[in-house]
Formats: structure tokens, sequence, C-alpha cells
């Protein structure tokens, strides 16, 4: 890819990121339990050389409302494990990164660090990890090994405890898993005939990490993945998420609404990375956009209309929200790509229209642009992103 | 009237972390890479098998405070692969075996139903218990369990899990674009469990799956095991796969079920089954010995006696006689992460034992582990393979066998040319599939239609 190039990928969830993006024509909601449906996203995805696409998981019922369910009946209500989709679509697709959320709060690491690299075994290469953490109440009454407080207000002092209480066990969690990983030197299996010996078991290591939440022995009971690592990336909206990404990510999630607040965060970013002693070390900053793309944007914004008439409220979230042209995104992208952001990771309003828009619209916009790949470059994930393959923390300390 | 012939069911069980599998063979591939499992999904699929079956264990095994260096050692991750190979094939079950204790029942039960739905209907469950605080060290809650609770928690993890995937009926997604109704029911997935081990509540988040709840296996062979199998499973993965064992634990366990109100019929028995398999009778014999010898190196054939011996024997010589000292009878084990070991309850009276037999035969020690481990089940042509497997079924040895190759991802290839085209022949083998989920493969009801039945019986 040229210097000029930025990176893209596609947030996948249910029919789209619309409420009422279920009731389009295009949307098929019947077959969102199926693997033919999320085949054919991943693969529309692939077809317009997107670097990965993401997928949305979570260990309760989707809800309206920040931290309670809600018992609506109008919108998309559950979901598969989005591990095991990643792995369902990786046979079937060559290239494209695939990264799953995986839910930290309540999970193992030791089950996911090896679920993520047999998804990079499986990929050849392409796995990441979108890591998430949960608030909710209802949602930890599921595991029932913990009690998280109701809390009233996202800002409130209550509540910052607690999310940086869980982003402290995400560290952690993160931490844990990229020891797991690095726990097999790549070259531990020796299948020496004259000896006996399978493994040269001073090439595997006990990571011994011991945190507040959990301790982990190791190592992994599965080698080193193909890619040493597997991304790790996660989506923040304040100072202590981002310090997880700037300390621990691969490439980071951000919501700027303007470019102003693009190079605030990036900059935010960046000093944090230098804090840690990671300036070195690259990291992507991608910024999150909801898309609403017609060629014509008064058929956009029609579009857009019609799913608030359809939903009973104006569509709001987290991410700026774009409607519009190919044309138009393609320079409002290259116009943020100046704050210092690397890439990209749209959420389309409505998966069945508006991923084909970025694959068959946007992407030629930002080839002409010279601003995207017209070709896949690399055979990993990192490769994709520029990322070299990490050496081994253990082998760099034994050697 | 004679008894109408049982259809034979098949499996096939990826070569796994221990000596059975041989990786010094030339022809032994990769235990990890992907195209591995593919090749064996494929050829078990080929073959019409019911399904392929996927062992895990959750920490290394060590031995001496080492890690077991010399068996394969390193495997994927169950659910991951299996998710997987639902891409590669289109009929062949999918068996998972999944620790019930360093797991919770909400992110199980999630992931089985996701893998029912991504592989339409072809997911099995091994449920499996452990309690031991080597392999705790690994998770979240560390070695909590008392052995003697492992069984009362594998009970209410499945009977939780069933709860969750019963929280929704089936029909409650309506996906109506024009009225915009997604779900019938706003409290589709409402549970709420209160027990023992588990207090739970909320909602589950993966609608109702192809075939209702994953099929269920168990494993264990103590006497609890036995009774969890015959109240709760759809089929034992058992380890009897000779022609009187196999007889003594299918009556044993067939007549368990009469008192949890179940037929005969209801629960498989499928015990792990090795092969020699060559052209004639005689080369297979040779290939068996061969393959034993592969499978005990000097090596492991000391390892293997420190399991009974509890005692550091490196110092020994494999080609020698075994040690008079005796074993060590503490409770602190050599060998950790390990089943296996239990089984030698009496560690000196082996020891006598194997003394003795050595002395008779003139065995070494590499000798005596080959001669009394595991020979292989089923040692012949395809002919005296086919003609065995079939009478052990029909004389009630069994209801058919998971098929254990020591080579991967190849070994399977000859029993699919050579065997199965006899099986079909002597109709007692399916030549094509009948259905598309694994409850289909195993004659097993969908569980609506089970639970249709008991109302009508009642």
């Amino acid at each position: 890819m040229s210097p000029s190039s930025l990176h893209l990928a596609v947030a996948l969830d249910g029919t789209g990121w619309h409420p009422a993006s279920w009731r389009e024509p295009v949307a098929r909601p019947r077959e969102l339990f199926t693997a033919g449906y999320w085949a054919d996203l991943v693969v529309e995805a692939e077809h317009g050389q997107l670097d990965f696409v993401t997928i949305e998981d979570g260990l309760g019922p989707q809800s309206s409302h920040f931290l309670d369910p809600d018992e609506r009946t109008d919108q998309v209500r559950g979901r598969l494990d989005a591990v095991l989709i990643a792995s369902r679509i990786a046979p079937l697709t060559r290239h494209i990164g695939l990264v799953p959320t995986a839910v930290v709060t309540h999970t193992e690491p030791f089950h996911l660090s090896k679920a993520i690299a047999t998804l990079d075994y499986v990929s050849t290469g392409r796995a990441g990890v979108r890591v998430q953490i949960t608030a909710r109440p209802n949602e930890a009454a599921h595991f029932g090994r913990r009690t998280i407080p109701a809390i009233e207000a996202y800002d409130s002092p209550r509540t910052q405890d607690l999310v940086t209480d869980l982003l402290d066990e995400a560290a952690d969690w993160v931490e844990a898993v990229r020891r797991l990983w690095d726990s097999w030197e790549d070259d531990a299996e020796i299948r020496d005939a004259a000896t006996g010996r399978f493994i040269d078991r001073d090439k595997l290591h006990y990571i011994d990490f011991e945190g507040r939440h959990f301790s982990v022995k190791g190592p992994s009971i599965t080698p080193r993945p193909p890619q040493g690592q597997p991304l790790v990336t996660a989506l923040g909206h304040q100072t202590v998420p981002y310090r997880l990404i700037a300390r621990q990510a691969d490439v980071g999630y951000i919501t700027p609404h303007d470019t102003d607040q693009a190079r605030a965060i990036v900059t935010e970013i960046r000093d944090e990375q230098s804090a840690a002693g990671r300036e070195g070390e690259p990291l992507h900053i991608f910024g999150d956009l909801v898309v609403f793309l017609d060629e014509d944007p008064a058929a956009a914004a029609a579009r857009r209309d019609r799913l608030d008439t359809l939903a009973g409220e104006p569509f709001t979230s987290d991410a700026r929200v774009f409607t519009g042209t190919p044309a138009q995104l393609a320079d409002l992208l290259v116009e943020f790509q100046a704050t210092g952001l690397t890439g990209f990771r749209l959420r389309p309003a409505v998966l069945g229209h508006d991923l084909p828009a970025i694959t068959r619209g946007l992407v030629p916009e930002l080839q002409r642009r010279n601003a995207f790949r017209t070709a896949y470059e690399a055979d990993t994930l990192r490769g994709l992103l520029g990322l070299a393959r990490p050496a081994n923390r253990y082998a760099a300390a034994s050697a | 009237m004679s008894k109408p012939l049982k259809q034979i069911h098949l499996a096939a069980h990826f070569p796994g972390v221990n000596n059975t599998t041989v990786w010094s063979d030339p022809e032994a591939g990769s235990h990890i890479e992907f195209s591995s499992f593919a090749h064996f999904a494929k050829t078990a699929e080929r073959a019409k098998f019911d399904f392929l079956f996927l062992a895990e264990g959750l920490r290394l095994r060590e031995q001496g405070g080492k890690i077991y260096d010399l068996d394969v050692v390193g495997r994927p991750d169950t659910f991951t692969i299996l998710a997987a190979l639902a891409a590669v094939t289109e009929h062949l079950g999918l068996t998972g075996t999944i620790n019930s204790t360093f797991n919770e029942p909400y992110e199980v039960a999630r992931q089985f139903a996701s893998l029912d739905h991504l592989s339409g209907g072809r997911s099995a469950w091994n449920v499996v218990t452990s309690w031991d605080a080597f392999t705790g060290e690994n998770f979240r809650r560390g070695g909590f369990l008392p052995q003697q609770e492992r069984y009362s928690r594998a009970k209410e993890f499945l009977a939780t899990t069933q709860e969750l995937f019963d929280s929704w009926q089936g029909d409650e997604i309506l996906a109506d674009q024009a009225s915009g109704v997604f779900l019938r029911d706003a409290k589709a997935g409402s549970f709420v469990h209160t027990g023992q081990h588990f207090d739970i509540h909320g909602q589950f988040n993966v609608p109702r799956s192809p075939q209702g709840r994953p099929v269920i296996f168990q494993a264990g062979d103590s006497d609890e095991g036995r009774e969890f199998a015959a109240s709760s499973a759809d089929a034992i993965f058992s380890r009897y796969a000779t022609l009187k064992e196999g007889q003594a634990f299918y009556t044993d366990v067939k007549n368990r079920l009469a008192k949890y109100g179940r037929r005969q019929d209801q629960l498989l028995i499928l015990p792990a089954a090795s092969f020699a398999l060559a052209d004639t009778d005689a080369e297979a014999e040779e290939l068996a010995r061969t393959v034993r010898r592969q499978q005990v190196s000097g090596a492991t054939a000391l390892k293997h006696l420190e399991f009974v011996w509890n005692r550091d024997l490196s110092r020994y010589d494999p080609e020698g006689p075994l040690p008079d000292i005796d074993p060590d009878v503490s409770d602190n084990h050599i060998s950790k992460g390990r089943a296996q070991v239990r089984m030698y309850r009496d560690p000196l009276a082996t020891a006598r034992e194997w003394r003795e037999l050595a002395e008779a035969n003139k065995w070494s020690i590499r000798d005596l582990v080959i001669n009394t481990g595991n020979r292989q089940n089923f040692i012949g042509s395809p002919e005296t393979i086919a003609r065995t497997i079939n009478e052990y079924v029909q004389a009630d040895a069994s209801d058919g066998f998971i098929l254990v190759p020591h080579i991967t991802p190849t070994g399977l290839d000859t029993f699919a040319d050579k065997v199965v085209p006899l099986l079909q022949e002597q109709g007692v083998f399916r030549t094509d599939y009948e259905g598309p989920t694994l409850r289909h493969h195993l004659g097993l009801a969908h569980p609506d239609e089970a639970r249709g039945e008991q109302r009508a019986a009642s």
C-alpha cells in the first residue's frame, strides 16, 4: 500500500447499526442465526479488499438502554458467539482479517487466548480480538460470580470507579492473553526421534500471571499462533480506555465527531503511548463512523428518515453518523486521515445495503484518490496493517 | 425369529495427546494446523461416519515437576476448531469435550447453541469433570472443587445448560418486516436457576438451535459416572472395546436406564477403539507390533513405569529388568494432569505382578510396558476387522466404535476405503446420510419430540 493509504474495517452487528435496519427488504433477518448469512457478509467485505471485519458480541440480550435490558420486541434480539462465527467463516475466505469481540469481564483469559490462537491457525494468520468490558448488572447475574452494582448516571464518580476497575481487569486480561500466546516459542516442537522428545520443554514458559481478579499459570495448551501475536483491538470514548489502547492494543477505535476532536484524541493516545514506553511501536488509531451511503445524498437522507420513522425515534450513536455519497465519504475520510488517524472502522447502518456501498462505491473512490490498496498485499492481518511479526518475549529473555 | 441386525455407529477420534499417537512416523503430520483437522474430518465424512470427536486437556501434563515431552503436546481450542470444521463438512457430527469445572453454564450454553446453529444441527458435547488444583491454576477460581463434588457440579452444570437451551422454544423469532415485530415474546430466553453450585438468572441470548440441545456424551467410568450417563447422557464414550468387558459394561449401563424412565435405545455405548489394518491378517499382526514399539519408546516405557512406581526412574535402563525398589505410595503423585494414573489403585500389587510377569517372560521394562499396555483393539485385514466390529455390535458389546487412529491426519484413510464398504455390503452401516443433524445419524429423537412422547406416556 502506498504511504497515503488508509486502512478500512467494517463492524458487523446483526442486520446493521440502525435499530430498524432489519426491516429493510435487503436485511435477511430470519437468516441471522445461520452461517450462510455471515459468510455472505464477510465474502462481500473481502471483495472490497478491506483489512478486516469486527463482529459484535455480548453476554446478554441487546438493549437500547445503556445498562439494563429493555424488553423490546421491535428490534433484533439474540446473537451467536462472535469467535465461533469468525471461525466458521475463516475457511471460506483467504485474505480478510477476522476480529471477533470478546467480553473480558466474566470470561477466562486462558480459554479466550487459545480460542483466538486457534482462530489464527484456522485462518492462517488473520485473527484478532476486540476486547470489551460489560458493566451491566444483568449480565453479571448470568454468571452469578460477582455483583455489579446498578449505576445511575454515566458520568457519576461511582460509574467512573466501576469502569476503571473493569478496565483494569481488561488490562490484566490482555496481558495474560498476550503472555499465553508467547508461552510457546516458535520452534518448541522438535519431534526429535533420537531422544523421543516431541517438544523442547525449555522453550515452553510458565506465564505466572497474578492479577487482582485472576491468576494464570500457563503455558497455553495451544502453540504460538501463526502471527505470533494476533491483533488486539479496543474501542474507547474516554481517558481510561484510551490508556488501555495506548498501552496494550494494536488498533484502537475512537469516535471523534469532527477533526478537532480527532486531533485531540490522537494526541492524548500518542502521549499515553510515549509515557508507556511504546512510542517506537506501531499503533493504529481508527475512527469509527456509522454510514448511510447512496449515490444520491438525498436518497441516503431519505433512507435514514424512513428508518427513523420505522424505529419511532431519531437515530443516535456514540460515533459520528455520516449520510451521503461514497465520494463524499471518501473526501471526509481523507480529511480525517490528516488528523493522524490511520484508518476507519465503518458501521454500516443497513448491512445489506451499506456494506456493498462501501465495497463497491467507497473503495473505488478511495482507490481513485490513491488512498486504498488495489490488491491484498500480505497474507496475514498483521501484514495488511504493516505490523511486523513480534519477537517472543520469552525467547528474548532467555537468549 | 432372529433379532434384526443392529446398525453400527462409527466415529473418528482425532489422534490425541497421548502415546497412542505416533508422531515419529514419517507419515505423521501436524496436530495443530487446520489442514490436518480438515483432512481428518473430510475422510470421516467421505466414510459416512456419525461424528468426529475431540478430546481436551486444560493444562499441559507434567511428570516429576517438568512438562511431559515424550507424547504429542499441544492442541487447539475445541469450540473454535469444530466451528471451522463445520465449514468444510456438511453432515459430520462435531463432538467436543468441554470441562464442566472450569467453565460457566451461560458461556458454554452460548458456545454449544452457536455451534449448533453454525453447523446446521451437528453439535455434541462430551461433558467431563475435573477437580485438580493443578489444572485450576490456569483459571479464575483455581482448584475450588472438592473431588467428591465434581459429579454434583457436573450434573447441575448440565441441568443448568439444558434450562438455558430450553429457555427458547423455537418460535419466538417472527422477524415480520411489515408489522415490525421481531420477537413474539419479550421474555424469550428468561431463566432462573437456584442451586448448590449455580445461582443465576436473566435472559439467554441465543435462540433455540436446530437440535434443540447438543447431543450429550459422558465419559466417566466410576459408578457415579455411569449413573450420570444413565440419567442424562445420549451416548457414552467408554473404554471397554473388548467383547467380554464391552458386554459387561453395556449390560450394566443399559440396565440403569429404566429407573430414569428411559429406553435402551436412548443411550448409545460407543467405546474408543484403536486398530492395526493391513491387507492380510499376518501383515496386520506385524504392523501392530511395529506400531506398539513406536508408541512405547524406551523413554516412554520408563515414564509409564513411573505412573506406578511414583518415583524418578530415569537412571534405569529401559532394556533392562524392572526396578527392585517398591513404589512410593504417598499421595503426592509424580504425574500431574493425567487421568490414567488413577487406574493403578494398588501400586504395590501392580508392581509385584509386573515383576513376576517380566521374570516369567524375560521381559525388559520396555517389553513389559508394550505387552501390558493397550494393544490395538482391532488387528487384521479389512475383512477381519469388519467382521469383528459387526460381531461385537450384534453381540451387544457396544452400539459402535469411536476409532482412534495412531497417525495424524491420514490414519483413517485406509479404514474409510477398505473397511467401511464391507460393513455397507453387510447392510449394517449407512451408505449415505439420512438426515442433516447428528441426532438423525445417531437415531436420537429431537428433545421436543422426546418431550411430546413423555407427555403422551404420562
